[in-house]
């Protein structure tokens, strides 16, 4: 296969990361709207762990697609 | 949700150009890496049975569900890493029914595939048809009809076919690679929208300890009480659980079920084919704590009644009643009550208590705990659970119906290309049919039940067929054939014989005569697999004997005692299938120990 499937995975927690994230510090201090989630900004912190998440894959991802790549050529 | 729709079809359009050969289509060429696989292993049955299915099970018999993982999931898959995948791999059988002919007959093949292939496009529809009533309930949609003025009972339909398309679009262009990439995905994506909820929810009753305090103990206890029937809330004892469950059960699907199976004969080369089943095992693990206690924490909150405030502001009187519809208020905690759809009125159990609708537990912790914004997470990750188990049963039932179907009874030595072009259409067709089931199911309530019920039935007695076909070199395909006969035979009269306590006879079983009753279906499900499992096992090793055996030489690779031993001296030892298996093992006690 040539893709590593990390890096889409990566992409994709990544950018829904930011939006949450984003979204988190739009609305931080809503307290109507937080009052479900006990005061906790989920959307803020939840945003940022996928971010962090979805960065880690993908540099993972790009090492391994380099390796796949340089076994192709090997061939 | 848009975006994550946009990442699945991509990935089907990125690996659209690998797909050449049926070998790409069907079997993703078997160059996945182990770790893929053992992530699609778990994600294509963590469908929508699974997490609303755990939760609600959570919900109802406590702590005790995680039996499903400890001695039902992780312990089967152990078995199939460490002694059933050389032969399924080894083999280079292309799937599961194809192992049942090369190690018995044609005949035993074809009742397999038949069943299985019928089983598959049943259960997608089924799964379908439970995604669009929980899109309906949850009013997901809502937003989006009210905006472009459709009509609101259009939402049934537009789940469906929303979910089919995307299904179909990306197995359509990159077969079972593509449904393996995109399993994965789910996998992460369940685990990001169930996570924060379940540490929400344990936050909000005051830790582990808080959950504790706030349900009749017995929920907390994955073994206590398992001596006796009657003093754990599943009401099964020891026997039947670690033998209907542990061995027959869970046994039969992790070890036999192609749609799971199909993900490790996708990897690489035999060493990762081994781990894949292993590696699953170890996130598998933990999935109790997101599944299972989601739904012990709705039961733990406090019933929503209606109540009346009143407060005196500037002078004024102000009275502020929250009206909470019956339905919640005989609920139990966040699960409401089912509601009979004609009278309007809770349904009620043979005992008199109202009937609890389990299967809103998971959903309802989400609704409650989430706010808008990782709330849109939430019900993408639910989405992305149906959508998974969708796509495990279309690529398992595009496979089967090629090759052993299609290829070996309509259309023998066509090319290649023939054949992945009616792999294609098989995916298409598999997705209409499902479907249809879909639509059927909401014109009879009661196809769905009677359709698990049936193939509960065909599924009892697999294993047993299985185990003698592997270890035991003296059965033969007549043997294993009546065998699966007689052994779904007997799941069928035990169920017509008996009853769990609180049901009515009919659906339940009991519809030839009540001869047993039964504390719980659970119990009722265990005993009547442990019954179907050995009736088959006895069957198959007389009529084996009464036939004429095979040549042993016909049989190398595909009989423990007839294959030689791998050669794996080129790894270290802790990178072995054994030692991970040791290792997985050991960590499961301690888990089950600490949630004694």
């Amino acid at each position: 296969m040539n893709l590593d499937l990390r890096i889409p995975i990566g992409l994709m927690f990544a950018l829904a990361g930011m939006i949450l994230a984003a979204f988190g510090l739009k609305t931080d201090g809503n307290e109507a709207l937080y009052a479900r989630s006990l005061g906790i900004n989920v959307n803020l912190w939840w945003g940022l762990v996928l971010l962090a998440f979805g960065l880690t894959m993908y540099v993972f991802g790009l090492r391994g697609q380099k390796r796949i790549e340089k076994e192709k050529n090997r061939k | 949700m848009l975006l994550y729709f946009g990442f699945v079809v991509g990935i089907g359009f990125a690996l659209k150009p690998n797909m050449k050969t049926s070998k790409d289509f069907f079997q993703a060429g078997r160059a996945l890496p182990a770790w893929i696989c053992g992530l699609a292993f778990i994600s294509a049955n963590l469908g929508a049975q699974e997490l609303i299915g755990m939760g609600a099970s959570g919900a109802k018999y406590g702590l005790e569900t995680a039996q499903f993982y400890g001695i039902g999931a992780i312990s089967a898959m152990i078995f199939v890493g460490i002694f059933m995948m050389p032969f399924y791999y080894g083999s280079k059988a292309r799937s599961v029914p194809e192992f049942l002919r090369l190690r018995f007959d044609e005949k035993t093949r074809a009742l397999n595939a038949c069943t299985f292939a019928a089983m598959t496009v049943f259960s997608s529809g089924i799964s379908m048809y439970a995604m669009a009533r929980l899109m309906q309930a949850l009013h997901v949609f809502d937003g989006l009809f009210r905006s472009q003025g459709w009509a609101p009972q259009g939402i049934f339909t537009f789940s469906i076919v929303l979910s089919a398309v995307i299904v179909l679009a990306y197995i359509f262009m990159g077969g079972l690679a593509s449904a393996i990439y995109n399993e994965v995905l789910q996998f992460f994506l369940i685990i990001a929208g169930f996570l924060p909820l379940v540490l929400l929810g344990l936050r909000n009753v005051g830790g582990w300890s808080g959950l504790k305090a706030s349900v009749p103990a017995a929920y907390m206890h994955e073994w206590k009480g398992v001596a006796h029937a009657s003093t754990n809330p599943m009401g099964v004892e020891i026997v039947g659980l670690g033998m209907g469950l542990g061995f027959v059960l869970a046994a039969g699907y992790w070890c036999t079920d192609f749609l799971v199976i199909q993900t490790a004969m996708a990897s690489k080369n035999m060493e990762s084919a081994r781990r894949v089943p292993l590696i699953a095992a170890v996130p598998k693990m933990f999935f109790p704590f997101l599944v299972v206690v989601p739904g012990l924490l709705a039961i733990s909150l406090p019933t929503p009644h209606s109540t009346t405030v009143t407060r005196v502001e500037n002078g004024a009187i102000i009275r502020e009643t929250t009206v909470v519809s019956p339905q919640v208020e005989q609920g139990r905690g966040l699960v409401p009550a089912k509601m009979n759809p004609v009278t309007g009125k809770p349904m009620l159990t043979a005992s008199g208590e109202p009937l609890l609708d389990y299967d809103m537990a998971t959903p309802n912790m989400l609704l409650h705990f989430f706010p808008t914004g990782i709330l849109g997470l939430g019900l993408t990750a639910l989405l992305a659970s149906f959508m998974s188990g969708m796509a495990g049963n279309v690529t398992a039932f595009n496979t089967v119906f090629t090759y052993d179907l299609y290829q070996s009874y309509i259309h023998k030595g066509g090319s290649d290309r023939h054949y992945l072009m009616v792999g294609r259409c098989a995916t298409v067709g598999g997705i209409l049919l499902s479907i249809g089931t879909a639509y059927a199911a909401i014109n009879f309530n009661n196809i769905m039940d009677t359709l698990q019920l049936v193939f509960s039935f065909v599924n009892a007695p697999l294993f047993a067929t299985f185990l003698l076909g592997m270890f035991w070199k003296r059965a033969t395909g007549h043997g294993a054939f009546s065998g699966l006969i007689a052994g779904t035979a007997t799941a069928m009269l035990h169920h017509g014989l008996t009853l769990p306590i609180e049901a009515r006879p009919g659906i339940h079983g009991g519809w030839i005569a009540v001869l047993h009753h039964y504390p719980s279906d659970m119990a009722q499900n265990f005993w009547t697999a442990i019954f179907a499992f050995w009736m088959n096992f006895i069957v198959t090793v007389a009529v084996s004997y009464c036939t004429k055996p095979r040549p042993e030489s016909e049989l190398v690779g595909l009989v423990h005692s007839l294959t030689p031993k791998p050669e794996r001296a080129q790894l270290v030892w802790w990178k072995r299938p054994e030692a991970l298996a040791v290792a997985i093992l050991l960590t499961v006690i301690a888990l089950n120990i600490f949630f004694y």
